[in-house]
């Protein structure tokens, strides 16, 4: 039986995984897929910015299209942090395609000109 | 003097959402001022998900959120001034404010949103000792330097407060290559939601210390150290329990207050949520001059700041259409045990809608206890809560034909 909270949405349900697999606590059908997933691949969404070169703002707030292995946070990190964007951007625009093959793209989250 | 139908104060979430439901309601006579260059307010450097489950059934970027909004006003063409500062508002509902293209400009106003948000408290307002060296912010102004301008404000840095910003500075930092060493809590539990526990500190393996408190802050130019301390349950702190810390930040997550600068003149009563005293549409005592938002009371989500704003534009069309004219029956809403303060504060329920929202917050956490809404000694609702804690407030709706008695004094408590 492992115990923990669920991080899906703000109401923070009280989760219970029992040895079977089966995930109770939970107010919605969310709840469960994060539960199985937490104790076998835990994953995270990230957010961040981005530079920007000649543009309205030094920043470009963004997020990845896809929750992403906790384990590879960091190296998630230091490929934002290597980006750049210097033509305007509009919000859901891929920045970093496939960001380290995770399945994920690193995307825009603001309207920048 | 220029009149308006509607005039809104603010540009954040409230009063963009406000704007928006007012223009759909059929007040089109509307200007809304704000005083940065940007519409969208605070969501414009929450860059972190988790906002818009309710109002977009989606979770998006505070900057997502706000674009939706701004967007949508843009779109229905809703006049707004922005790098407007608003100078002063009075009882008769005259606006004067003042921006580089216009001077200073006075409005008649026929209606009023005052939708400022809210203030962080800071190291002068829990008394914070010792030195004042470079290194302590609040976790909001560390925020809008870290996520709108790209400066990291600290290498090695504290947290004081486990309110959710707070909770997110302390990941946004460790993801941008930070120490942070450790989160202090006054109270014996945290002030943030449990989900910013888990992805927040437990995902980067931050400590929470529980009753515990800043004695000091040390350091000559930069923050060199602090001095933290255990309290006990009356806050008072526990000689012999301080040990130190070296860091070179930190940030104060020590609650937020209604922004109500502008409701100085107009002579209002405030309640102990810290903001003006409102009717069940969101109007203060001075007719004609409605609040709601983190400007009313603190709230959890952004998605529930909207969902106010718009039932006060609704009130505003009450008001406009002379149906809210504070007249019949007043019932006076108290706060009674265990309950730290509640919206709305009055009702005047002939003019109230068939459902009247009540938005409460509890003074400490509690488990298994019963809510009751009491007029006279007549409990009229009983809701069972298995625990209930002060960071999440509760919203109970409850029929206006519950209220068929005379009495004129409604009770919001706890019964243990």
């Amino acid at each position: 039986m492992k115990e923990m909270i669920c991080i899906v949405c703000p109401r923070g349900c009280h989760l219970k995984v029992n040895d079977n697999n089966e995930v109770s606590g939970n107010f919605c059908p969310r709840g469960a897929k994060y539960a199985i997933e937490e104790i076998t691949c835990p994953k995270r969404y990230i957010t961040s910015t981005v530079r920007t070169i000649n543009l309205k703002e030094n920043l470009v707030p963004v997020k990845t299209s896809q929750s992403v292995d906790k384990k590879i946070i960091f190296q998630v990190m230091e490929e934002i942090k290597k980006a750049v964007v210097d033509k305007p951007i509009k919000i859901g625009d891929v920045i970093i395609k496939n960001v380290l093959n995770s399945g994920a793209d690193v995307i825009a989250t603001k309207n920048v000109g | 003097m220029i009149e308006k139908d509607l005039v809104i104060l603010g540009g954040g979430a409230a009063g963009l959402s406000a704007a928006i439901e007012a223009h759909n309601l059929g007040i089109k006579d509307i200007l809304l001022l704000e005083k940065n260059n940007y519409l969208g307010g605070i969501l414009n450097q929450c860059i972190h998900n988790g906002f818009g489950l309710h109002e977009f059934k989606e979770e998006l970027t505070g900057p997502e959120f706000m674009s939706r909004l701004a967007q949508k006003v843009v779109e229905l063409n809703i006049p707004y001034r922005l790098e407007s500062n608003i100078l002063s508002l009075t009882k008769d509902k005259i606006v004067t404010y003042s921006n580089d293209s216009e001077g200073v400009v006075q409005i008649k106003a026929k209606s009023v949103i005052v939708t400022c948000g809210s203030l962080e408290r800071g190291a002068g307002a829990i008394n914070l000792a010792g030195d004042r060296p470079v290194g302590i912010y609040t976790a909001g102004e560390a925020q809008l330097l870290l996520n709108s301008f790209g400066y990291l404000v600290g290498k090695k840095v504290f947290i004081l407060g486990s309110g959710d910003i707070g909770l997110i500075m302390a990941r946004r930092m460790s993801l941008e290559g930070a120490k942070v060493v450790g989160v202090a809590e006054i109270n014996p539990y945290s002030a943030g939601l449990n989900r910013n526990i888990v992805q927040c500190l437990n995902d980067f393996d931050i400590p929470l210390y529980l009753s515990t408190t800043v004695k000091k802050c040390i350091g000559k130019h930069r923050l060199e150290k602090i001095v933290l301390a255990k309290v006990d349950n009356c806050f008072n702190i526990i000689e012999g329990s301080e040990f130190e810390v070296d860091i070179d930040c930190l940030l104060l997550s020590v609650g937020l207050l209604p922004n109500v600068a502008l409701l100085n003149n107009l002579g209002l009563n405030f309640s102990s949520s810290k903001g003006p005293l409102v009717n069940q549409d969101y109007e203060t005592e001075c007719d004609g001059v409605f609040v709601s938002g983190n400007g009313l009371h603190i709230h959890d989500l952004v998605d529930y700041v909207a969902l106010e704003s718009r039932e006060a534009a609704r009130g505003v069309k009450k008001y406009l259409d002379n149906k809210l004219l504070n007249k019949g029956h007043k019932i006076i809403v108290k706060p009674g045990k265990g309950i730290l303060y509640a919206v709305p504060n009055y009702i005047f329920i002939d003019e109230a809608d068939d459902q009247i929202t009540f938005k409460f917050r509890v003074n400490k956490p509690y488990k298994d206890i019963d809510i009751l809404f009491k007029i006279g000694d007549t409990v009229i609702r009983k809701i069972h809560k298995n625990a209930i804690i002060p960071s999440e407030m509760e919203v109970i709706k409850i029929e206006k034909n519950k209220f068929v008695d005379c009495f004129d004094e409604l009770t919001i408590e706890i019964k243990e």
